[in-house]
């Protein structure tokens, strides 16, 4: 049985022989976007109604729960929790990525649809923070996957994250925030990254 | 209620410890030889009500060669905390497995033996990732593993980073050309 | 009218009632979130949700009844809507209703779950199975006492048309169906708390539950028409329970109407069928309101507890109002 493979298809090698025919091999694709006043109408919607992943990956996410809460409200902005990938547009990587968290990091982050945002919240994901030396954390996020907006702190503040929430809004409203992309474009660097620091891929090269 | 004095004199008679040493009165140590760990554990469940196990943690004595284990146990009547301890070579950590005392157990000897490399043989799931996955690098709890020299050569440090360490600025700018520093 | 105005009429109706729809769940979602001492979102928040789903640039299929699936949903509620008279002797709003569309707009209310339980199995997904399974347990389970009221409706004017009902329900408070068959009422609101999955009975939707139950999968615009479908799918429902249980709305009669008539020499029949729109505007509110309020005061059960709850105490008001409309 032979399978005549495009230049455009991925080897899927880390899978079992047996597995590879379930899993799709396409390589994701830069969609471009739609020019001028019909693209700033989308982008308009598109930042007026952020749904983030409900993935907390790490101590970032105790500083999510004040914000749903009746003081720092983040529905007024249209922000909103839901509970799988293929809903939401906007990952929050709260605080430190270890190792094993960077791996259930790419699997959502490769499932999410259409223009796709992430906020690095917290210094860790700057440069690493106070885990800059340790065995077991990444330093720099955005050699993994795309990132828009670092909100530094130890944790920040919810009147930060709130800011933070705003530069976003600012930037897909002008345009710059195509992460999705920019992932697409340098996909192959940035799967080469992350197959560097995860050892037991056993999972498909793109996670459609 | 207990008594220390008796406990001791116990220990002493049955397993060869080393005496009970403690600063508080509410927590106490004392050491035995590896092969009567289990023994004395199970006195100490069943006979002096030392029912609950805290955690089982390690001390590597680079300088020594060995390993220490520390096996805390508590006493809810008393309300004392009591560390038996023992030490195994570091060259080849073997340890007896005593998952069959608690059944907690099972999973400190499966986090030993990530961290730190100790065998602890018939251990269920013992050869499990327990937080680190596909970890191919000696155990990360040693104290010869550098962690910040895999960390600089495994993920990408973000260059521009400044210390503000106090020893740093007396070598380099208060003290500088002193060999001795 | 002929059979070209009627569709557009329709279409004009659809869109009125989808625009209310919307609107109504923003203000809703508005006023939810006063209760809790918060802001909220603003009241045209589900617009701009549906525009950024469809939005989306990518999305993934599974095959093409994952595609059918939102369409039924969607049809589901469209068929429910065009069959019930929106505003009662407006022709642009009595839409296509016909005698004996009673059982018909009861099967699509049913039907478009259906479609959705196809839809989400063949996704794969091993959540929306559980959602949909649950879903279609507490439907089953509330249709009794809801079949109950709308049968004892059915055997007291002797009739199938909802049009009918309507007409029997006109000239005044004494003659709605609130007050000659309370009990039939009592069951079919409780049956409506169902419907329309609010707390206690919001198991199936639950985000914190289940991923979202059923739509789990479902993502960009798919979940844009699912979403136009809850609009539309609620303004349906609210409309037929107006219909059936509080008078209905008129373009000739009602008390917006009779205001209107003491002020002015002759009310215009323009004016008459927007006093009928207020209308059903004020009383549907106010029930889904009632809704809203069970809904934040109440935690959530689980499935095979509102199951036992509907079966037991609302089929019994159920039966006894259908007895009572019988004798």
């Amino acid at each position: 049985m032979s399978e005549t493979k495009h230049a455009n298809t991925l080897a899927n090698l880390d899978l079992p022989e047996g597995e590879r025919r379930y899993f799709c091999d396409a390589r994701p694709e830069a969609v471009e976007p739609v020019k001028g006043i019909w693209e700033k109408f989308l982008n308009w919607a598109r930042a007026n109604s952020l749904w983030i992943l409900g993935f907390g990956t790490g101590c970032g996410a105790i500083e999510l729960r004040p914000l749903m809460t009746s003081r720092f409200d983040m529905y007024r902005f249209g922000v909103q929790p839901r509970p799988t990938p293929r809903q939401s547009g906007l990952f929050i990587i709260g605080g430190y990525a270890s190792v094993k968290t960077m791996k259930r990091i790419v699997r959502s982050y490769e499932q999410m649809q259409g223009p796709k945002f992430v906020l690095g919240l917290g210094s860790c994901t700057v440069n690493g923070g106070m885990y800059w030396d340790s065995y077991n954390t990444v330093n720099r996020l955005d050699h993994y996957i795309p990132v828009d907006v670092y909100i530094a702190g130890c944790m920040p503040r919810p009147e930060a994250l709130l800011a933070g929430i705003k530069t976003l809004q600012k930037r897909i409203l002008s345009g710059e925030a195509e992460g999705q992309n920019e992932y697409a474009r340098n996909f192959d660097w940035y799967k080469a990254n992350q197959k560097s620091i995860i050892k037991d891929w056993n999972m498909p090269d793109y996670n459609w | 209620m207990h008594d220390i004095r008796d406990l001791e004199k116990e220990l002493k008679r049955r397993y060869g410890a080393d005496g009970i040493q403690s600063n508080r009165d509410d927590l106490a140590f004392t050491a035995v030889k590896p092969h009567a760990v289990g023994d004395a554990l199970a006195y100490l469940r069943d006979h002096w009500r030392y029912v609950h196990l805290d955690f089982i943690t390690c001390v590597d004595l680079i300088e020594e060669g060995r390993l220490e284990l520390v096996y805390m146990l508590r006493n809810h009547d008393a309300k004392h905390d009591l560390g038996v301890k023992t030490r195994i070579d570091r060259n080849r950590p073997v340890m007896e497995s005593l998952h069959g005392h608690w059944a907690a157990v099972a999973t400190y000897q499966r986090e030993l033996r990530e961290m730190f490399g100790i065998d602890f043989p018939g251990c269920p799931r013992v050869d499990e990732d327990f937080a680190l996955e596909g970890w191919d690098e000696m155990p990360p709890m040693r104290r010869d593993f550098d962690t910040r020299a895999y960390s600089e050569r495994t993920y990408f440090p973000r260059p521009g980073r400044t210390t503000s360490d106090p020893a740093e600025h007396m070598r380099t700018k208060q003290y500088p050309g002193r060999a001795d520093l | 009218m002929t059979i070209g105005a009627r569709i557009g009429a329709s279409a004009l109706s659809i869109f009125i009632f989808a625009n209310y729809g919307f609107l109504l769940m923003g203000s809703m979602a508005r006023i939810r979130a006063r209760v809790q001492g918060r802001i909220g979102q603003p009241v045209y928040q589900p617009y701009i949700d549906i525009i950024k789903n469809n939005a989306r640039r990518t999305a993934v299929h599974h095959g093409v009844m994952f595609y059918l699936g939102p369409v039924f949903r969607l049809a589901g509620g469209l068929g429910t809507f065009l069959f019930i008279p929106a505003v009662l002797g407006a022709p642009l709003f009595e839409n296509f209703s016909f005698s004996g569309d009673l059982l018909l707009v009861m099967y699509f209310i049913f039907f478009g779950q259906l479609g959705m339980a196809l839809g989400a199995g063949q996704s794969g997904h091993p959540y929306s199975p559980i959602g949909v399974s649950r879903g279609l347990a507490q439907m089953t389970a509330f249709e009794m006492p809801f079949i109950l009221a709308v049968l004892a409706l059915a055997v007291r004017h002797d009739t199938l048309s909802i049009t009918a009902i309507v007409q029997a329900q006109q000239g005044g408070v004494a003659n709605w169906t609130l007050a000659t068959d309370p009990l039939a009422v009592v069951a079919a609101v409780i049956a409506f708390l169902g419907m329309s999955m609010h707390n206690p009975f919001s198991v199936v939707i639950a985000p914190q539950e289940i991923p979202i139950g059923p739509p789990t999968e479902y993502h960009s615009n798919m979940l844009g028409t699912l979403q136009t479908n809850r609009a539309i799918f609620n303004a349906a429902k609210l409309v037929l329970y107006v219909n059936l249980f509080f008078g209905g709305a008129s373009a000739t009669d009602g008390a917006i109407y009779r205001l209107l008539d003491l002020v002015l020499p002759t009310v215009p029949a323009g004016l008459g069928v927007v006093a009928g729109v207020l209308t059903m505007v004020v009383k549907t509110f106010l029930l889904y309101l009632v809704n809203v309020v069970v809904g934040v005061s109440f935690p959530r059960f689980r499935t095979e507890q509102s199951i036992r709850f509907f079966l037991a105490v609302p089929t019994l008001i159920g039966l006894a109002g259908l007895v009572l409309a019988r004798f």
